[in-house]
């Protein structure tokens, strides 16, 4: 299953990466792969923005705008003014 | 840390880790939970609960009252070391979370092992939630990598952490600061065996989450009972405004007219709640809403079909109203479906959000109006 399109965050710069494959290993959904010893996306579309790559990443190569996923709580966000948490799931 | 009872050497000094017994010394008085713990195990940094593979009739009890959602506030052991059969010097150190679920879930899949186990102060919660909301995270394993003095405990320097938990923390950071190796494990507890087996590589198919039906099934009773509370209330409040007439509240008109509206709310709830996670790969679109949206519809096809049976269903009104508010409030609830998925983006549920409360909130205003429009033709004032 794949979320809406075009609206990840995440952004890879290949000229910092060292190929350490970090990320392919926290990812749980693959969107890094490798080929002729590059990281490459393989489908930005496939990326939760759970943050694993970017938190693991020594060489600051991934960047992605991580936060909590769960409407009621952006709602409360919203309505409140306030950064979304979720303190009730 | 914890205090373990005293005469624990006597009884479970060396059981082989197949043949687990709890035994005299099982301390379970304290408040703060330690899951069938047998005793201590004597280590050169003191004293460390041992505890067994097996899950007792109050961890299965306990399960059941988390999936329902009944306990899932405050289910938790203590942070801190324990240790799984016989562990040694050598032994695997694996971090998990300190919600009590998670932990028994662990420590089954470690059965016939020899580990410490190392929780981590998550405040109860598990470790893929409590580390993207930064409880489980590269600070607390840092702690309590010193506060247990896990150092003189073992060896060699790896901590086998699951892959969910690289959300909250850095890897290198902890190295860095304590000399340990984070190395990231399988996502599923189930496959930390062949993990291991496998010289620490977990396979393709372990690093990734899949989202079956069972998984999904298994968050329904929680997305489910969550609305309840405001819908009772709801629901009171729609049989009131049904019930009353210019001559006071009739009775017989709550039943006639107003249980029917409830009735179908409930319905669209379910719809929200349970068929959109059951059925989520088959419903049309990318979008939470409109999948929910889509099922939501059965309801105000269910009010047609009965409207020969219950005549308030055939007032034009009313009729209005089953279109509009039913399926929104399936569209919102399986919207909230997001949360709990495993493949969901936080910009996405924005996107939706940004689209649909709008929406959302017009189609509320829109069904209050339909149903003053409904009791102002019914007393014939309009």
């Amino acid at each position: 299953m794949i979320y809406l399109k075009n609206v990840a965050t995440l952004q890879f710069f290949s000229d910092k990466c060292t190929s350490c494959k970090m990320c392919m290993k926290v990812c749980p959904h693959k969107v890094f792969d490798i080929k002729e010893n590059k990281i490459y996306i393989t489908d930005k579309d496939k990326c939760m923005e759970c943050g694993a790559c970017m938190k693991n990443c020594k060489f600051d190569a991934i960047t992605v705008d991580t936060g909590v996923g769960c409407a009621e709580a952006l709602i409360r966000g919203i309505l409140t003014g306030k950064e979304a948490c979720c303190d009730n799931c | 840390m914890k205090k373990s009872e005293g005469s624990g050497s006597e009884c479970c000094s060396t059981p082989s880790p197949n043949e687990q017994q709890p035994c005299s010394c099982s301390s379970e008085k304290t408040k703060e939970q330690q899951p069938s713990v047998l005793c201590s195990t004597d280590t050169v940094i003191g004293n460390i609960p041992k505890i067994s593979f097996k899950w007792s009739w109050a961890d299965r009890w306990g399960q059941i009252k988390c999936r329902i959602g009944s306990r899932r506030d405050d289910y938790k052991v203590t942070p801190g070391l324990y240790a799984i059969g016989t562990p040694d010097e050598n032994s695997d150190v694996f971090v998990t979370a300190n919600y009590k679920l998670t932990f028994d879930i662990l420590r089954k899949h470690l059965k016939g092992m020899n580990a410490w186990i190392l929780a981590l102060d998550s405040k109860g919660i598990n470790v893929w939630c409590a580390a993207g909301k930064g409880t489980f995270s590269t600070e607390e394993l840092i702690k309590q990598i010193k506060k247990t003095n896990i150092k003189n405990l073992v060896k060699h320097n790896k901590l086998i952490v699951p892959q969910l938990g690289a959300v909250g923390i850095s890897a290198h950071k902890v190295t860095e600061k304590t000399g340990f190796k984070v190395i990231y494990g399988p996502i599923k507890s189930a496959n930390i065996k062949s993990f291991v087996e496998n010289n620490y590589n977990a396979t393709e198919k372990m690093r990734k989450i899949e989202f079956p039906l069972i998984d999904r099934l298994l968050l329904v009773p929680v997305e489910f009972f969550q609305p309840w509370k405001k819908f009772l209330y709801l629901s009171a409040f729609t049989l009131l405004i049904f019930g009353l007439q210019p001559n006071g509240i009739i009775f017989s008109y709550i039943f006639k007219e107003g249980l029917p509206i409830v009735i179908l709310g409930a319905i669209s709830i379910v719809a929200g709640a349970v068929l959109v996670p059951a059925l989520l790969p088959i419903l049309p679109t990318r979008s939470f809403a409109i999948k929910g949206f889509t099922i939501g519809l059965i309801t105000p096809i269910l009010a047609l079909i009965f409207s020969g049976y219950i005549p308030v269903l055939s007032n034009v009104y009313i009729i209005i109203f089953c279109w509009i508010l039913y399926p929104m409030i399936s569209s919102y609830i399986g919207l909230q479906f997001t949360g709990a998925s495993t493949f969901t983006n936080m910009s996405g549920v924005k996107k939706e959000l940004k689209m649909g409360l709008p929406i959302y909130i017009l189609c509320v205003v829109l069904s209050i109006i339909l149903i003053i429009l409904f009791k102002l033709s019914a007393w014939r004032i309009l």
